[in-house]
């Protein structure tokens, strides 16, 4: 790779980005180092995945500019991008999965009408011995696990001259150990000279992997430091604008009754590929049980079956006596279930009302005579604002809220019933750190008002530091169960990608 | 320069002025129409839109007009809202437009008192059967009921001319059309020297029953919740393949109510052209009215309002009549682009900016 004498690979100065009335990009300045793995840090909507969109030609700037190699180069479309020599990794990989490694690589790039396959997969493999990505071109994609994807995503851009390579949160869909091999791959590229963008959340990662760091705040830049020259805590700092503060988890009760009941579930996705294979899981009263798992492993269907809203096989589910394997969302919520959905958006209808949504589940306790009881609905409404701290009005049409103050309504709709049990999917996925502080600290204290609580969570932090005990789902099945206590990031990842209990032990 | 099509949440102001803009804009493109036969815009304005209002008669034949509309209207916004998309109400008019004939036949010597409830409820009825078959398919099995219930349309319409060249025909004309129904199953005239009709009454009920329902009733709310968003619907425990099933035939019901109106107020027989096309225009009326009550009574009225000043104009002016469909099919386009035009905003870029794409 060549490296002129110029300093800088990649340069945005100024750059302004408006979508109505907000700012995404506000005079942003980045300047990426020849070899260096930059991070961009920062909130979500802080305007990272913005500003990278401009880089990479999808998003177009309202002003400001992009040097490469110190020369103004115009990025019109992803095609101009790559022409600069700039690769990017979304964490939607742009892969045909029934297509195989050598395929996708040199799919749009085919010289030729025909193509000569055995030279193909001779070119990719090389290319990837070269880059010490270790890949089988021939392998087809959708055989192949998420890292591996991901590390066919980069052979990709490398495949197409990247020089400078985006990786928009990569470690997203990845285990512990996972995670761990990525990081040695960028190393050896940054060594061969590649500079590398980390668009990241994660404070740790950024601090392990990267020589630099610039942090975006509300569209702005908040921050640029050498990663040497700074540790988490000042980071966290930059991000959110003042001191954080992590949820404070009291001591466990005594051993609560056991609330929620999973026996030996069997259930198939939407395809009717199982995914469920035989869970077995209890939660008892006043305690938080964490569901770790690398995504698409179950823990979807198994939200779903216990919301009231999925087709259940064999097996059974019961809270309390009651039991609700096969029950419909309705009887779910009269056995005492509170349920919190992965995807916010389909737990609440956009186009209706804050106080529409808040009593949607129980629209017959708020009726007089027959009749919608407008009056009530308001004033349920409004004190639930109040006393979640939402900031909206009842009448407002939901879709108008951030992802927060959404999270805070359901959270309320729920919470105010004061649920035996509940169920939790994703809870602060997308959510800034103060709506993410704010939804764990709930959560903590339903555990100690004695709500038995399931938290199914793709986010370890997130699991370590708030449950008590933890299982781990691979392929349908729970693979082990550790207590708080036991819990490491390690041994969770052995589990998630499958290794399982007794392997575990006998290395422990 | 550089112009740009954005994104941008609509502001609530910019809904109810809607119809306004899609009023002004639909009058400007028939004005070529106008000028190109020679006819002053602003007087063939005035023959539509005022001068049906300027006089008693005519005043009160756009509510004659209006009573189909405004109930094929509610049933189109009755579906519609619970998102499910009823394009059979033209069928549905039929069937329960022959069912009201088949039993005012046989309602001689009835009491009207009684007579009119059985009309009206064998058309609601028949409505509903029509309405019945799509339905099902569309919960149980999933199948689109925008065909399905398009295509019963057309069932409806030669099933009705086959009755009525068959087993129905006049036997005294030997016209296609039934023979008349009891005098008693009659609609009264609400005012006299008109053809205003106890139908008119019926569709504002019709109306009033709509608003309530979807104001006042949690069933209106669960039922906006399933039209919106079915899955969010489905989460908050509402029985979804139920609402849809009870909008779906709801609709099918009050769309043969349209049928009975036009029976037993204005033909007193059947013929095969009962219906110019209510079913179809009734969608228009309701997505003008953008699935409110008091916006479709509004846009019946006005369309009705076009309808007969269509007659004046083209007598008055030479024009053809069916200036008239033209104008009422560009309303529902403006509207519609106005609809979808409200989300985006038009930027001017301009040159002098610097710009990160280079342009100049």
């Amino acid at each position: 790779m060549e490296t002129r004498s110029y300093p800088y690979a990649i340069e945005m100065r100024g750059i302004v980005k408006r979508f109505g009335p907000t700012l995404a990009g506000d005079h942003v300045d980045l300047a990426v180092r020849k070899g260096d793995v930059h991070a961009l840090l920062g909130e979500n909507g802080a305007g990272k995945s913005t500003l990278m969109r401009i880089l990479y030609g999808l998003y177009h700037a309202d002003s400001g500019e992009i040097l490469v190699d110190g020369r103004p180069a115009v990025i019109r479309s992803p095609k101009d991008a790559i022409a600069h020599g700039i690769g990017m990794v979304t964490q939607h990989f742009a892969l045909a999965s029934p297509l195989t490694v050598t395929e996708n690589i040199i799919l749009g790039r085919t010289p030729n009408f025909r193509i000569d396959m055995d030279a193909a997969h001779a070119q990719v493999q090389a290319a990837a011995g070269r880059y010490g990505l270790e890949i089988n071109p021939r392998a087809v994609i959708g055989d192949l696990a998420v890292g591996q994807r991901q590390r066919v995503e980069i052979l990709k851009a490398l495949y197409r001259e990247a020089r400078v390579l985006i990786l928009d949160e990569p470690t997203a869909v990845l285990t512990p150990q996972e995670t761990h091999q990525l990081f040695t791959e960028l190393r050896r590229l940054q060594q061969q000279g590649l500079s590398v963008i980390f668009i990241s959340h994660k404070l740790h990662e950024v601090m392990a992997i990267t020589n630099r760091i610039t942090v975006l705040r509300h569209g702005r830049v908040a921050g640029n430091v050498e990663t040497r020259g700074t540790d988490e805590r000042a980071l966290a700092q930059m991000m959110v604008g003042r001191v954080t503060r992590p949820a404070v988890k009291p001591p466990a009760v005594e051993e609560g009754d056991p609330m929620l009941r999973i026996a030996d579930l069997h259930a198939a996705d939407a395809k009717g590929v199982p995914a469920l294979q035989g869970v077995n899981l209890t939660v008892r009263a006043g305690e938080i049980v964490g569901l770790a798992g690398v995504s698409g492993n179950g823990q979807s269907e198994l939200a779903h079956i216990l919301s009231g809203t999925g087709e259940a096989g064999r097996g059974a589910v019961r809270v309390g006596e009651k039991e609700i394997t096969h029950a419909d969302a309705r009887a779910v919520m009269a056995a005492g279930v509170g349920r919190i959905p992965e995807d916010r958006h389909a737990g609440v209808v956009g186009d209706l009302s804050v106080e529409q949504n808040l009593v949607l589940e129980h629209l017959d306790d708020f009726r007089r005579g027959g009749m919608l009881d407008h009056k009530r609905i308001r004033s349920h409404a409004r004190a639930l604002i109040d006393a979640y701290q939402i900031k909206a009005a009842p009448g407002d049409r939901i879709r108008t809220l951030s992802g927060g103050n959404m999270q805070k309504v359901i959270l309320a709709r729920v919470l105010e019933r004061a649920p035996a049990v509940i169920i939790v999917a994703q809870p602060t996925r997308g959510l800034d750190i103060g709506a993410t502080e704010y939804v764990r600290r709930k959560l903590v204290e339903q555990r100690s008002r004695g709500a038995a609580i399931l938290l199914i969570s793709e986010d370890l932090d997130e699991i370590m530091e708030l449950s008590d005990r933890i299982a781990v789902i691979y392929e349908g099945r729970i693979m082990g169960e550790l207590t708080g206590a036991e819990a490491t990031t390690e041994r969770l990842g052995l589990l998630m990608s499958g290794v399982a209990h007794a392997a575990l032990g006998a290395e422990a | 320069m550089q112009i740009r099509i954005e994104h941008r949440p609509s502001p609530l102001w910019l809904r109810t002025l809607i119809p306004a803009i899609a009023i002004l804009s639909t009058f400007l493109l028939t004005s070529i129409l106008a000028l190109l036969v020679n006819v002053n815009p602003l007087e063939a304005g005035y023959y539509f839109v005022i001068k049906p209002l300027s006089g008693r008669t005519s005043a009160l034949e756009v509510l004659v007009k209006m009573t189909p509309l405004a109930l094929t209207g509610v049933a189109v916004a009755f579906a519609f809202a619970g998102g499910y998309f009823n394009i059979g109400a033209e069928g549905q008019l039929y069937a329960g437009a022959t069912a009201a004939t088949a039993a005012g036949l046989h309602l001689h010597g009835v009491t009207p008192w009684l007579a009119l409830p059985i009309m009206l409820a064998a058309g609601f009825v028949a409505g509903m059967a029509w309405a019945l078959v799509p339905a099902l398919l569309k919960v149980r099995l999933g199948i689109d009921e925008v065909v399905t219930t398009l295509l019963l349309n057309y069932v409806a319409i030669f099933g009705v001319s086959a009755l009525l060249n068959g087993p129905w025909r006049n036997p005294v004309s030997q016209w296609p059309q039934s023979p008349d129904i009891a005098a008693t199953a009659i609609f009264p005239r609400l005012v006299p020297r008109s053809r205003l009709h106890f139908g008119f009454l019926v569709a504002l009920a019709v109306l009033i029953l709509f608003w309530f329902v979807m104001r006042w009733t949690a069933f209106g709310l669960r039922m906006r919740a399933v039209g919106l968003s079915a899955t969010a619907a489905d989460f908050a425990g509402i029985p979804v393949p139920r609402t849809l099933l009870t909008c779906a035939l709801v609709s099918g019901g009050i769309a043969g109510l349209a049928g009975v109106s036009e029976i037993a107020g204005i033909h007193y027989h059947l013929i095969d052209a009962i219906s110019p096309g209510y079913g179809y225009t009734g969608i228009i009326v309701a997505t003008l009215g953008q699935l409110s009550a008091g916006g479709i009574a509004l846009a019946a009225f006005f369309l009705a309002l076009i309808d007969t000043g269509a007659q004046t104009v083209s007598r008055v002016l030479g024009v053809p009549v069916y200036l008239g469909d033209v104008i009422q099919a560009t309303l529902l386009l403006t509207t519609l682009a106005a609809l979808l035009l409200q989300r985006y905003r038009i930027r001017v870029l301009h040159a002098t900016s610097r710009s990160a794409e280079g342009d100049a």
